[in-house]
């Protein structure tokens, strides 16, 4: 075969191939989520047995675990580096980088993305961004520690603590570096999107995945140009003495900074404004797989498709209009918060149109239980408790009790990071076989799905009461105060819960590396669905299609038509 | 880049998925614009900062240096020369593309020369990045714009190299509208700095 005689370096590293690009992103976000999942370990850690020496860690964090004993520098440093690991180098890189790149041009029928160098040059600056991430946990003074918001002053005075200094320059360039390959490819799914499309599929005859990928192209390009502006003011206030976020009168120790008239709420302003929509550049994608799961082991057509549609798009455009509400306690004006709270509620509009048509898809339909519907089943519960609680913290009156206490924790790993997360895990178990050419175990990953649903719940659901009774956001020990030292006992339960939930994750490494070689091998089409990548062959080569591209003759959901002998018609077939 | 790839033809080679010249070109100027909504939404962002940061109770009035007028009498001029060049391209006539195009390529160096002569004439009055919130957008604002003119400079350098390897073909390649289109913005950009470092604060 002639794919064979290209070169290890042009196949496996410098690719321009989207399937391979695709499962380059693959190894970098699990590899990241394997090292942020371990960071939740620690915090998990010293929340659940508040400052109880463990030895063996002193060996490989020797100032942030002196003598096994974390300090709550380390501490501050772990959970910066968790959400910031998590959100833009796990749930940002799998499900839109990832999944984008592999799925959209084999679900328009295209040979490759409109760039593909642009796709190579833009995999190839997120890895040193990710580099850098890591290597700033071992510098002098260790990685940043000002949230993965970086509100300053916190990130913008380098005396501040000690991982305002080196630790956050490298989580600014890391960021940038971020940024930048994040918008080029935002760039190429919005031009392949509009431009490749194979014949007869017209835009509303497109998988909603792709749908998703879509608005979440729009929604990168266009929102994480503030975030650049931001890092690059923030910078400048770092080093050159500048005040744009520094207010006057900030003393650090004995000494008073220069900087005058700046306003940190400038910061979360540029941040929000980005921040908000990257939450729904996470979920957006993992709502595209869900739906196409669920049509699939439902075999129904997913319900209410152009609502679906309309929905994806009502989501990303409120989702700039809504980042005040991070705010509520910032010293924001009373006024807009009221405004904030209206285009905040809207949202759960589209976002309950979208959870009904999954309950109107399921309902009565025959489902057939394998791990990616689970996950998807899984993702519909996440999204509906997530969401329920959203409404609670997006009514400023009652986010004001509940700002930065573990409800919000709480929620945000629901509805963004546990969404996101189970819509991705779906995602692999439905399309690894077109990515690898065989089959993952469905056993282990029905073990896998269901470690990780019952944990993910003991993790989180009781986070809600801890919130509601007290408990802040980023606390070191809450044993300090003695209001919260009768939660101990609930914190120990989601620690316990947590490692069971990490080593659920386990399961799931060790099945997508062993499936790759010992997998079953798999047919073109192993779960009968009709979108149009499984036309492609088990193992598509460079350009997807050894022949022709398949025209699109109708929309990727007919399933179970009545009178027809199979009980679904691919999108290819007239 | 018109060959269109099966994927037994050459894997090694990058497959190109447009199936048509005319398809290749429509991809590369739609993929510009986008980039070019991409570049709006920073200068959207710092013009919102700008805005928030004015109504601070430190915001100064920043007398802008005079040499401003002439970078942008040169970036303007430069447009001018580029739209030449393109036309020029169009109907065939490669010397006077290039002559056209170097001419850009001067003002552009021009326009470059003139904003850092601005900077020097404030850093003699002794206003420095640091000094008040306006001169640090003032330096920020038009250092950002400066990069993104300066990648113009490079693509018109590309655009020399390509035409002396006999690459940029009449008709066919669209590398030269490509840069006139981000080019025109760039400068379109710097009359909208110059509008809000003059009107607004």
């Amino acid at each position: 075969m002639e794919h064979e005689k290209q070169g290890f370096v042009s196949k496996y590293i410098f690719s321009f191939d989207h399937k391979m690009i695709g499962k380059q992103y693959f190894t970098l976000a699990m590899s990241m989520g394997f090292i942020g999942g371990i960071l939740a370990v620690l915090i998990r850690l010293q929340l659940g047995f508040p400052s109880q020496p463990w030895p063996f860690l002193e060996n490989l964090f020797p100032v942030g675990m002196a003598s096994g004993i974390m300090t709550p520098e380390f501490y501050v440093s772990l959970f910066t580096m968790h959400g910031t690991i998590m959100v833009f180098f796990l749930l940002s890189l799998l499900p839109v980088s990832g999944f984008g790149n592999f799925l959209i041009p084999l679900q328009i029928g295209a040979r490759d993305m409109a760039f593909p160098f642009l796709n190579m040059l833009s995999f190839w600056t997120v890895v040193p961004g990710a580099i850098i991430i890591i290597i700033s946990f071992f510098v002098e003074g260790g990685a940043a520690a000002s949230g993965w918001t970086a509100y300053p002053p916190l990130s913008a005075i380098r005396s501040a603590i000690p991982g305002s200094d080196l630790g956050q320059t490298l989580w600014l360039v890391g960021m940038i570096f971020f940024v930048a390959s994040f918008t080029m490819g935002g760039l190429n799914f919005v031009v392949t999107i509009l431009n490749l499309r194979t014949k007869g599929l017209r835009m509303m005859r497109m998988p909603l995945t792709t749908w998703a990928q879509f608005v979440v192209g729009i929604l990168g390009l266009l929102s994480f140009p503030a975030l650049a502006a931001g890092a690059l003011l923030l910078t400048f206030d770092r080093s050159l003495g500048t005040s744009f976020f520094l207010p006057a009168g900030i003393f650090i120790g004995d000494t008073l900074m220069p900087h005058e008239g700046g306003t940190p709420l400038l910061w979360q302003h540029l941040f929000w404004f980005l921040g908000h929509p990257e939450v729904y550049i996470i979920m957006l994608p993992a709502m595209g797989f869900t739906s196409d799961i669920l049509a699939t082991f439902c075999r129904r057509p997913i319900f209410g498709y152009r609502s679906m549609v309309y929905a994806i798009w009502a989501i990303g455009t409120l989702s700039f209009l809504v980042w005040g509400h991070h705010m509520f306690v910032s010293g924001m004006s009373p006024f807009l918060g009221s405004l904030f709270v209206v285009t905040t509620l809207a949202i759960a509009i589209p976002s309950a149109v979208k959870a009904f048509n999954w309950l109107f898809t399921i309902a009565r339909a025959r489902i057939q239980f394998t791990s990616a519907s689970l996950f998807g089943l899984g993702v519909v519960s996440l999204f509906v408790t997530g969401g329920l609680t959203g409404i609670f913290l997006g009514t400023n009156a009652v986010d004001i009790q509940l700002h930065d206490t573990y409800f919000v924790v709480g929620h945000f790993h629901f509805i963004m990071a546990g969404a996101g997360l189970f819509g991705a895990f779906g995602a692999v178990y439905y399309w690894y076989p077109k990515m690898f050419g065989r089959m993952l175990s469905e056993r282990l990953g029905k073990i896998h799905f269901w470690i990780t649903f019952v944990a993910y719940y003991a993790v989180f659901f009781p986070m809600h009461y801890l919130g509601v009774s007290g408990m802040m956001r980023r606390i070191y020990d809450p044993n300090v105060y003695e209001f919260l030292q009768p939660l101990q006992p609930v914190n120990l339960f989601i620690t316990i819960s947590a490692f069971v939930l990490f080593a659920g994750q386990l399961i799931f490494i060790y099945n997508y590396f062993v499936s790759m070689r010992r997998g079953v091998p798999a047919t073109a089409n192993p779960w009968n669905s009709a979108g149009l990548e499984w036309s492609a062959p088990a193992h598509p080569g460079h350009g997807n299609w050894e022949g022709e591209i398949p025209p699109a003759h109708r929309w990727p959901y007919d399933y179970s038509e009545p009178g027809k002998k199979r009980d679904f018609t691919p999108q290819w077939e007239a | 880049m018109t060959k269109v790839s099966s994927w037994t033809a050459g894997a090694a080679a990058p497959i190109d998925a447009a199936r048509t010249s005319s398809d290749r070109r429509h991809i590369n100027r739609l993929g510009l614009l986008v980039a070019l909504g991409g570049i709006t939404m920073l200068f959207a962002a710092f013009t919102s900062a700008y805005i928030v940061r004015s109504g601070g109770g430190d915001w100064a009035v920043l007398e802008l240096p005079p040499v401003l007028w002439m970078s942008t009498a040169l970036i303007l001029a430069s447009s001018l020369t580029l739209e030449l060049a393109r036309r020029a391209f169009q109907r065939g006539s490669l010397p006077s593309f290039r002559s056209w195009s170097a001419a850009t390529a001067a003002l552009g160096t021009g326009f470059l020369a003139g904003q850092y002569a601005a900077w020097l004439s404030l850093n003699e009055a002794g206003i420095y990045l640091q000094s008040h919130p306006k001169s640090s957008f003032f330096f920020v604002l038009t250092g950002v714009h400066a990069v993104h003119l300066l990648a113009g400079v490079l693509a018109l350098l590309a655009l020399f190299g390509l035409a002396a390897a006999g690459k940029l073909v009449p008709g066919r390649s669209d590398a030269p509208t490509l840069t006139a289109i981000y080019w025109h913005f760039v400068g379109g950009l710097w009359i909208y700095l110059l509008a809000v470092l003059s009107l607004l604060g």
